[in-house]
């Protein structure tokens, strides 16, 4: 199909589908206004039932605890695609590539100052990734965000300019064990509540006080679990792609 | 003005796709794929968003104030972590085209055709 045919022929269908889709919206309700019971029977009860302060967390780790798995297992496939699909590439060339002396995959331009700055950036980063773990079910957070925090701290070496040197810290073999073993720790825990209250993911750990570190039952186990899984998923995704570079730098390769 | 953020959402959808199908570099079509995705988050919080409602944090508010619904917000936050990876999973898939076909450009693709 040409070209023109082919955005003459979105033309039409895009026009259609917006229409179908303003109709279609007309007939939510009025924004401001939303009357989900669901939504807010938890948002109610929830803290008298789970002991967690953020109603969010609390749905993400035990009311829909069963939902976070499937995706949990959604973002394991899809970085085991990436970890695949980039694979085939490295066995071609990666050793050609290191005995032409490629050392270092620096930034261009990475200055004192940038360097100072990540390197004071990464405690930081690692202390608000923790603490947003942590107190999922305290504050807004919990693992998924805490997670991708946890990974910008390795990536902060990156910006100052020492690849290698993030891969001392993030190794590849322990960034894939913590993808791995987050996810299999999640699976594991749901297996607890099948074990000890006889439902698979339900909780069966005593709820503790409201407001507390350790309160809410499993949602603290659930929110690390996600966490580590997150955090190794995203460091294993930029190792596979900072590879590509570095596989690829002695001819000009496959950089855009 | 209530239907805003849903015209907004219904905007960025068919704009995304029309992104898709016009695309001359496959990144650029992954990252509009990025932005049809970006409308259901749109939507997804408007529905439940309520008039002067506070974040579902029950922490320190009196037991009846308004609270949005999370129900929604938590299909949105996973959505987000999901999407960055499956986004990945697209580009290395743009990454492998480009080391078989030499181009980014989708009508180069020409072996898919055969």
């Amino acid at each position: 199909m040409s070209r023109p045919v082919r955005l003459g022929l979105f033309v039409v269908s895009g026009c259609g589908l917006a229409t179908v889709l303003v109709l279609a919206f007309i007939g939510l309700p009025d924004f401001g206004s939303a009357h989900e019971l669901y939504g807010a029977v938890v948002d109610y009860t929830e803290n008298g039932l789970r002991h967690a302060t953020d109603v969010v967390t609390a749905l993400n780790f035990d009311i829909r605890a069963f939902d976070t798995l499937g995706e949990e297992f959604i973002l394991f496939a899809s970085v085991s695609g990436v970890v695949l699909l980039l694979r085939q590439l490295r066995g071609e060339d990666e050793d050609a590539g290191q005995q032409k002396g490629i050392q270092e995959h620096a930034f261009a331009g990475a200055s004192d100052g940038l360097r100072l700055a990540s390197l004071v950036l990464i405690p930081v980063i690692m202390a608000f990734g923790a603490y947003l773990v942590f107190h999922g079910q305290l504050t807004p957070g919990g693992g998924f965000q805490g997670g991708i925090v946890l990974a910008a701290g390795p990536v902060a070496i990156l910006i100052a300019g020492r690849y290698l040197a993030m891969k001392a810290v993030a190794p590849k073999r322990l960034v894939e064990s913590a993808d791995a073993i987050g996810a299999a720790a999640y699976a594991l825990i749901g297996l607890g509540g099948l074990i000890f209250v006889g439902v698979y993911l339900k909780n069966p750990m005593p709820l503790g006080t409201p407001g507390h570190l350790l309160s809410a039952g499993m949602m603290p186990l659930n929110s690390v679990a996600v966490g580590l899984e997150v955090a190794g998923a995203f460091l294993v995704t930029w190792s596979e792609f900072l590879d590509q570079t570095l596989i690829n730098s002695p001819g000009g390769g496959a950089g855009e | 003005m209530s239907f805003l953020p849903y015209g907004v959402a219904a905007w960025l959808f068919v704009i995304g796709l029309w992104g898709v199908v016009s695309s001359r570099n496959l990144v650029r079509t992954v990252l509009c794929l990025t932005i049809v995705q970006s409308s259901t988050y749109l939507l997804l919080l408007g529905i439940g968003y309520r008039t002067g409602a506070t974040a579902p944090i029950v922490a320190d508010v009196p037991a009846t104030s308004k609270l949005v619904d999370p129900v929604v917000q938590v299909l949105v936050l996973t959505d987000v972590v999901i999407e960055a990876t499956v986004t990945a999973l697209l580009l290395a898939l743009v990454v492998q085209a480009h080391k078989r076909f030499g181009s980014v450009d989708p009508a180069d693709l020409r072996q898919l055709q055969d």
